[in-house]
């Protein structure tokens, strides 16, 4: 039995539609987001995964947090199938990262991040819901006085077929509760389900029709007020000093105050009135060390990098530059990959709520675990005295599994108003210019061919930035990041380098500009699967060969599950087949995340050099599938977020600043320019892999490469735009 | 004292007269429904309704608005928040993934549906010019066609 869920709820209301006029004053909705809500105090807990209420609800807790990616409703099928419960009756919540602390992280990890929600989760919440299920049938059975085994259970009721008896999860949950756990906890044969597995519809819809859907934005409390924030906009740079005087008699505004060394930020009753304030704010910056950084500058520090003598080794065989040089033809080309910025719609923002022995926070975040940490930091309070509610985010994306500096920020401005809960909202610009993007790289690629078209030896250079310098340096290796190495490894899930070729280096040179790096959906997949599949594309034109042919090859026997994704688009696009007059293809596969993707798009490019992309097939071998309707959508999503780095995508800096300050100079692929995607599921079972970022990295190479066909031109510097695609 | 018709009610706020339309709606009447994406009429998070034309709140003064005028946020476009076409075609396609733009999209389209009642695909991509971050534009585009009965 639980009731924690309950007490932890107190203080939280979302403002929401009210009707009443609000005449100079402020209306306040109390407006319970529904996974919030879910337990009724007394409902007995089976265990930590599922609650049954006396109504025949079931309440199904959810550890990871869902930004759109469908792994709410995903997580719950996994437990409801095992559980045998009713779908119709299941509903969902969140527990808190603190009651996860405080009962010794029962729910596990509540990092959402690198596509692990359901693959690093699916064994243990399948196994939540298959002991639940065992204890309330031991319920039933014991007090029916029969064996466990001759009684059967199906959507939610219990049955002993020999003595015609039946009865409910609701009716048996207080006794269920009582039963000692099972120790041996076997699960379904994924062949069995019949919920897992299935095209389900999201359970979290309705709500995002209709403007109900309470985001961290959304947040409102009796008494709350309001800030914006300006940190300095150069990283490394403190404030130097502002003028509150200037502003503290506008209208609205309570305080102006200092956050850390590097920010000021306005407090007002309503944030409109906080920002205008803080635009109006005389601040002097000391801008420090960075000031003088250009782009000329990073990219000039690649470049060093491309030739320089120590790398740190990602994977080898053989001997590739002597291979090289010995081969019959050689094929070398360079690419860069610039910093890409997440752009949550839903910009950063958070609200706290500080007194001298407790903090709470209620915010968008993709690990609650670290939002509690750092939220206790900022606080000068233990954590076991810190609490922080998670709301679903309006787009995560890795941004905010990367960085909670929105949460201290919002915790030291609400310090300056204790007992006063506080919403902090970022500006556009802020978020702009305060991101942690996507790292910038290059990458100097060479191959040999032997006579007859065979790959010899493949040598690959990669200069540029380190995500885990600058995030988590303890998760170096010896100073070697492993993460630039996704999809390049020799094995291992987190991607697979997949073509056979004899004499392989693969190393990496670090190069860190004056960025805050970070996990960017797909992450160094991305680049490296643009930098590969591109590549590939050349040395296959080099041997005389069809992309696709020349791919095939070079999977067969070694990579047989690389193999299969690539067949699948290839068939789905019709490869053997002449495209439509005027329509090129290209293709592209790649592995990561423990999953298979791969790509063949249809392009066209007309005279003045406007690309029109017509069509992608898609495939993914992600092991099982959960829920195939959101993979599709999945698979849609990382197109969109892919080609929009593809087509635009670049963060500059000029004077150790950001230059793209919001989405008119920084722009997202809209719907005249996405195409039609066709998704295909090929799982081959037997492992699971993540969904959320794997076809991201296809997506821009199997472009580029049509692009080549139609074109002749190679796409080497990204984003698109700097290229001109007319015929020469 | 600014006087403002959202969703058929009259509401009288305390807002300074170049205050945007969607801080107004959001932070003074108290509709969230309205979303702030970036403030500089790229996005269309922040679409509704005035006098049925779509239009982007966060850049209209409140002082541009006259009491008459109505305006329509997400919260107003069905008396249950259900039963609109394109909310039911919404959620029968599942078009959000984490919702943000959804309020927006779904404004933008019901001007459209006002005005083409069966809308072609170009239609569709020239009217629709809002961002969706997590890229759910072909579901946006097919819940459109079910909702007016075109046909594809
Ligand atoms: S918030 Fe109005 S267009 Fe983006
Ligand atoms: S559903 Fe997330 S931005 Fe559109």
């Amino acid at each position: 039995m639980t009731d924690t869920l309950a007490v932890s709820r107190r203080g939280f209301l979302a403002g929401s539609a009210a009707t009443a006029a609000a005449a100079g004053g402020f209306t306040f909705g109390f407006h319970v987001p529904r996974a919030e809500a879910a337990t009724t105090p007394g409902s007995p807990e089976i265990n930590a995964w599922v609650v049954v209420r006396p109504d025949e609800t079931v309440v199904i807790r959810i550890a990871r947090i869902d930004m759109g990616q469908g792994t709410l409703t995903g997580l719950a099928q996994l437990v409801a199938e095992e559980l045998e419960c009713d779908w119709a009756r299941v509903t969902t919540e969140y527990p808190t990262p603190g009651q996860n602390l405080a009962r010794n992280r029962v729910w596990g990890n509540f990092q959402t991040a690198g596509s692990q929600g359901i693959r690093q989760s699916q064994e243990y919440v399948r196994k939540g819901g298959a002991a639940a299920r065992m204890m309330l049938v031991e319920a039933a059975a014991r007090e029916w006085g029969v064996p466990a085994a001759s009684c059967t259970v199906s959507k939610g009721v219990i049955t002993h077929a020999a003595s015609g008896r039946s009865t409910t999860y609701g009716k048996m949950a207080d006794a269920a509760a009582k039963i000692t756990p099972p120790t041996d906890v076997p699960l379904k044969d994924p062949s069995t389900w019949t919920l897992a597995g299935k095209p389900l519809p999201r359970l979290d819809t309705v709500d995002k029709t209709n403007g109900k859907k309470v985001f961290g934005i959304d947040v409102t409390m009796p008494g709350m007020l309001n800030a914006a924030i300006r940190d300095c906009p150069v990283l490394g740079g403190k404030v130097k000093s502002f003028d509150a005087a200037a502003v503290t008699g506008m209208k609205g505004v309570k305080k102006v105050v200092k956050v850390g060394e590097t920010g000021v930020a306005v407090i007002a009753d309503t944030w409109w009135r906080a920002k205008t304030a803080l635009d109006a704010l005389p601040v002097e910056w000391d801008l420090g060390a960075n000031a003088a950084i250009s782009h000329q500058q990073v990219v000039a520090m690649l470049k060093e990098g491309l030739e320089a003598k120590e790398a740190f080794v990602g994977n080898q065989a053989g001997d590739a530059d002597g291979a090289i040089a010995g081969a019959a033809r050689k094929v070398e080309a360079t690419y860069h990959f610039p910093h890409q910025h997440h752009v949550t719609l839903e910009p950063q923002t958070a609200t706290a709520k500080w007194t001298a022995d407790r903090c709470e926070v209620w915010c968008p975040t993709q690990n609650g675990e670290a939002a509690l940490a750092t939220a206790a930091a900022a606080a000068g309070i233990p954590v076991q005295q810190c609490e922080v509610y998670r709301i679903d985010p309006g787009g995560g994306f890795g941004r905010r599994a990367t960085s909670h500096d929105y949460v201290r920020q919002a915790v030291l401005i609400a310090k300056e108003m204790p007992g006063t809960p506080v919403k902090l909202i970022w500006s556009r610009e802020e978020d702009m210019l305060h991101g942690w993007l996507h790292p910038i790289t290059m990458a100097k690629m060479s191959a040999g061919l032997d006579a007859n078209g065979n790959v010899v030896g493949f040598r690959m250079r990669i200069s540029g930035q380190s995500i885990l310098a600058g995030v988590n340096p303890a998760g170096l290796q010896n100073g070697r990041d492993p993460i630039l190495f996704q999809g390049l490894n020799p094995s291992g899930t987190e991607g697979t380098f997949g073509y056979d070729i004899p004499n392989v280096l693969v190393d990496h040179a670090m190069r860190n500009p004056p960025v805050n790096p970070g996990f960017w959906r797909g992450v160094c997949n991305n680049q490296n699967a643009y930098y590969l599949e591109c590549f590939m594309d050349e040395v296959a034109q080099a041997a005389g060969q069809d992309p696709y042919q020349f791919r095939r090859k070079m999977l067969q026997g070694k990579s047989p599950k690389h193999l299969a994704v690539l067949d699948a688009v290839a068939d789905g696009i019709g490869w053997s087949r002449p495209a439509p007059a005027g329509v090129f293809r290209g293709i592209a596969q790649h592995m990561g995340y423990g999953s298979y993707v791969a790509a063949a798009a249809e392009v066209s490019v007309n005279a003045a050099g406007v690309l029109k992309i017509h069509r992608i097939v898609a495939a993914t071998d992600c092991g099982h599938a959960v829920n195939p309707q959101q993979i599709a959508a999945q698979v849609e999503g990382s197109f969109a977020y892919g080609l929009s780095a593809f087509l635009y995508g670049e963060m500059t800096l000029a004077a150790g600043k950001v230059e793209q300050e919001n989405l008119d100079t920084y722009q997202i692929i809209r719907m005249d320019e996405f195409p039609a995607v066709e998704t295909r599921v090929v799982t081959s079972g037997g492992f699971w892999g993540g969904v959320g970022e794997p076809t991201i990295f296809v997506a821009a190479p199997a472009v580029a490469n049509a692009i080549f066909a139609a074109t002749g031109k190679r796409v080497r510097d990204l984003p698109l735009k700097h290229n001109d695609l007319r015929r020469a | 004292m600014i006087r403002l018709n959202v969703n058929g009610v009259v509401h009288q706020v305390d807002a300074e007269p170049d205050t945007p339309l969607l801080w107004v709606i959001r932070e003074q009447i108290g509709l969230t429904g309205s979303k702030f994406g970036c403030g500089v009429g790229q996005c269309g998070a922040c679409s509704v309704h005035v006098d049925g034309e779509v239009m982007r709140s966060c850049q209209m003064a409140v002082s541009d608005l006259k009491p008459e005028q109505k305006i329509v946020t997400i919260e107003g476009l069905s008396p249950d928040g259900l039963s609109h076409p394109l909310q039911k075609a919404w959620v029968a396609l599942d078009v959000p993934q984490c919702g943000y733009c959804q309020s927006g999209q779904i404004m933008a389209a019901a001007a459209l549906v006002a005005r083409t009642p069966k809308p072609t695909d170009d239609q569709i991509v020239t009217e629709m010019s809002n961002i969706c971050r997590c890229g759910t534009y072909n579901r946006i585009k097919a819940a459109i066609k079910q909702a007016t009965g075109a046909a594809g």
